[in-house]
């Protein structure tokens, strides 16, 4: 994971230049963020602070946003982010199954990251994938008809 | 305050239209909710997110009506009335919804309610035991919190909330801090300061205003009742006690006497039962805070100094003040409030006059304010080389000591407050009411400016409940401009015009909450604004009522200065009675 000096000003002026990016959106904090967490990986505190003094947006309102969708984190994660999709078509196909060998070869619970700082494993709403239930995503790829055997081959494309 | 949606609209358009309410044909104004229209019918509706002065929410799903032609039941709260509307407010089908909504809400809810602060004027408690619940029929997991004690002044116990928002909603539109929000989603949603950060890390003022707006027991005061007991009965403390000028109109209240009933006398007797060791009076040094800050824009004005000069009484607004507008912080009086003059006299000049080291005196106030907890714990506040005040107590906590020691305040006799810290005039009474300390001051202003005696000495543009008012009063040949605000949106309109130079005052007042101290979020729940011009109203009779109502003629602060203190803004009055602030992060 990489350590961030937040006495570095050359972070916040990367945020800016963010925030120029979208400066012209009518609404441009989920925009700032999201781009915020791509480079990160996560949403520091001292940066969502930085994002609601610039956007002149409460900075509650801004945590608000930020713990409202499940793919912005507020806590550091890992390298890749497993995500396993607990909505009811996936439910009906095995979600849980999926989620309990992540747990299994992973060793750690959802919500957690692994020791080496390589997995978090978290649960989300609806990938939108339902025809090939149970579905996951590491990061920005989607994988579906999880078997334990498949995600096993999946996650040691990632080892 | 912040107007509701249907309070706009029906200021654009007074057209009126025909609705039906349970089968009887009224005409409402166009724009107005259904809701409103029920309460202007007479028609109860339950809410619980709902709350006066706020926008609407439509989360709680309480206020359910049917409206025939829809196949949904509706939240009144958030749909408008349209011309022709048949709405049900009593049917079967109204009453078991709201009835299973609220079994939801009780399912995920403890139900502890002896343990709970707001036992008995909960309106969750109201509500299950007006609806009748015996059994909630929805058994599932709880959510689990810890309580958030970070905060000199706000207790946060999250597993009382039912996420109703009337305090996220409070502190946005009336104090414009935004200090807490929504956080999460979904069963996972719960209310967060800034940042997920503890609220005592956070921007929150500690206004309290969100305790007045809070339903159930979500959000309290931290209580001080514990430590008052205990010096009370410590037999090597002499404690001392303090009276903010807003108590004497509200404390009545949670005896079941009517909001605005004065009960001066009958607070001092029934406080001194007890236990106190001497009852004063916050209003002593509300006049002493006149002087020294009259004596202030005096200066200022002769001087050249900075101006406008703003007070400084309210410490949430102090905290925001040092939070959102530091640029403005030379502009604010360096005198501390009377509840911290008080404390520093006492502990000296008194301390002195009695023969007794400070460090055994304790000085309690009772205060209308939750904020007070907060500014008698800053670090400046201890001039007499201990904490100036040691505890701070809301109007409703006193009132809890005094149920407990089985005191009924309605049946004690009238007594007077001891000498010579109880000794105040009618300027130092309206302290307690927007717009009181800009009178209080302009009174003592212009006799001290001109040395002719004031005619009349009521000044009515700066009372009323108005947002902002402003005034000219010609003083000396110079025509002084002032300006009141109560509540933070206000002040904000304010300031933002002092910033901008839209506005030249010369004086601005403002308290933190609407109405002032008389609403202040230590007093008896429920304050809504016709608590508030009740007591309001009787602030002025407490004034009138008084045969002194200039602070400079408060024979005991004139003794005060002349023993002790020396000149007003003088060496010693500086290092006792003034402070100085500090700018904060605009988290």
């Amino acid at each position: 994971m990489e350590t961030i000096k937040w006495e570095d000003e050359h972070i916040f002026q990367e945020v800016d230049s963010i925030i120029e990016k979208y400066w012209e959106e009518k609404s441009p904090l989920l925009c700032v963020l999201q781009e915020i967490s791509l480079r990160w990986h996560y949403l520091p505190r001292p940066l969502m602070q930085h994002v609601a003094e610039k956007l002149d947006v409460p900075s509650s309102k801004v945590y608000g946003v930020a713990t409202f969708y499940s793919f912005l984190e507020t806590e550091p994660i890992g390298q890749h982010v497993v995500r396993v999709c607990e909505s009811a078509p996936c439910h009906v196909r095995g979600a849980m199954d999926v989620l309990s060998t992540l747990k299994r070869e992973l060793g750690i619970k959802e919500g957690e990251t692994t020791r080496d700082g390589k997995f978090t494993l978290e649960v989300t709403s609806c990938l939108g994938v339902c025809g090939v239930a149970p579905a996951m995503m590491i990061d920005q790829v989607t994988y579906g008809n999880l078997t334990p055997e498949r995600i096993r081959e999946v996650l040691t494309l990632y080892n | 305050m912040a107007k509701t949606t249907g309070e706009m609209e029906k200021k654009e358009t007074q057209n009126m239209i025909t609705i039906y309410l349970d089968g009887k044909e009224v005409e409402v104004p166009q724009g107005v909710s259904v809701l409103e229209a029920c309460q202007m019918e007479g028609i109860h509706i339950p809410t619980l997110c709902y709350f006066e002065g706020l926008s609407p929410w439509g989360g709680c799903r309480i206020c359910l009506v049917e409206i025939e032609g829809q196949p949904n039941l509706a939240a009144s709260c958030v749909t408008p009335v349209r011309e022709g509307m048949k709405i049900r407010t009593t049917s079967k089908k109204v009453r078991e919804a709201r009835r299973a909504n609220l079994e939801l809400l009780l399912s995920n809810h403890p139900l502890d309610c002896q343990l709970c602060d707001r036992n008995g004027s909960c309106e969750l408690q109201d509500l299950a035991y007006q609806f009748g619940v015996r059994e909630i029929h929805f058994k599932g997991e709880r959510k689990t919190y810890e309580v958030d004690n970070s905060s000199p002044s706000v207790k946060r116990d999250a597993e009382r909330c039912i996420l109703c928002g009337r305090c996220v909603r409070t502190c946005r539109e009336v104090q414009t801090v935004c200090a807490i929000d929504y956080a999460n989603r979904s069963f996972e949603t719960f209310i967060s300061p800034s940042l997920g950060l503890p609220l005592g890390e956070s921007v929150c003022v500690n206004c309290g205003q969100c305790i007045l707006a809070c339903p159930t027991g979500a959000l309290s005061e931290v209580s001080h009742v514990d430590q008052v007991w205990d010096a009370i009965e410590d037999p090597e403390k002499f404690v001392v006690l303090q009276t903010a000028p807003a108590i004497r109109v509200s404390i009545g209240e949670p005896f079941g006497l009517p909001p605005g009933t004065i009960s001066t006398g009958k607070m001092v007797a029934a406080f001194r039962r007890l236990g106190f060791d001497r009852i004063f009076d916050t209003n002593f040094s509300a006049d002493l805070t006149i002087i020294e800050e009259g004596t202030e824009f005096i200066n200022r004005v002769k001087q050249g100094g900075k101006l406008p000069l703003i007070t400084s009484c309210s410490p949430g607004w102090i905290k925001f003040m040092e939070h959102f507008y530091p640029d403005l912080m030379d502009n604010v009086s360096t005198c501390k409030s009377p509840q911290q003059m008080f404390g520093a006299v006492a502990k000296t000049y008194y301390a002195q006059k009695l023969g007794i080291d400070p460090q055994d005196m304790i000085v309690v106030s009772i205060m209308p304010c939750t904020a007070k907890k907060f500014e008698c714990q800053r670090e400046e506040m201890s001039a007499s080389g201990c904490q100036d005040v040691d505890f701070s107590l809301t109007t409703r906590e006193a009132a809890r000591m005094l149920k407990e020691k089985g005191i009924d305040l309605k049946e004690m006799p009238d007594e007077d407050f001891d000498d010579p810290l109880g000794i105040s005039t009618g300027a130092a009474a309206v302290f307690g009411a927007t717009g009181g300390v800009m009178e209080a001051a302009l009174r003592s202003v212009y006799e001290l400016l001109t040395g002719k005696t004031l005619e009349k000495l009521d000044f009515y543009p700066v009372r009323g409940i108005e947002g902002v008012k402003e005034a000219t009063v010609e003083v000396d040949g110079m025509e002084v401009k002032v300006a009141v605000a109560h509540s933070l949106s206000n002040a904000r309109q304010v300031l933002d015009w002092v910033r901008s130079g839209e506005a030249q005052y010369h004086f601005i007042e403002i308290m933190a909450c609407p109405g002032g101290c008389i609403g202040g979020g230590g007093q008896p729940i429920p304050t809504n604004l016709e608590n508030r011009m009740k007591r309001i109203e009787a602030i002025y009779q407490v004034d009138q009522s008084l045969p002194l109502r200039k602070s400079h003629e408060n024979p005991a602060v004139k003794q005060l200065y002349k023993e002790f203190l020396g000149e007003p803004n003088g060496e010693k009055a500086h290092h006792l009675l003034h402070t100085h602030y500090l700018a904060r992060e605009k988290m």
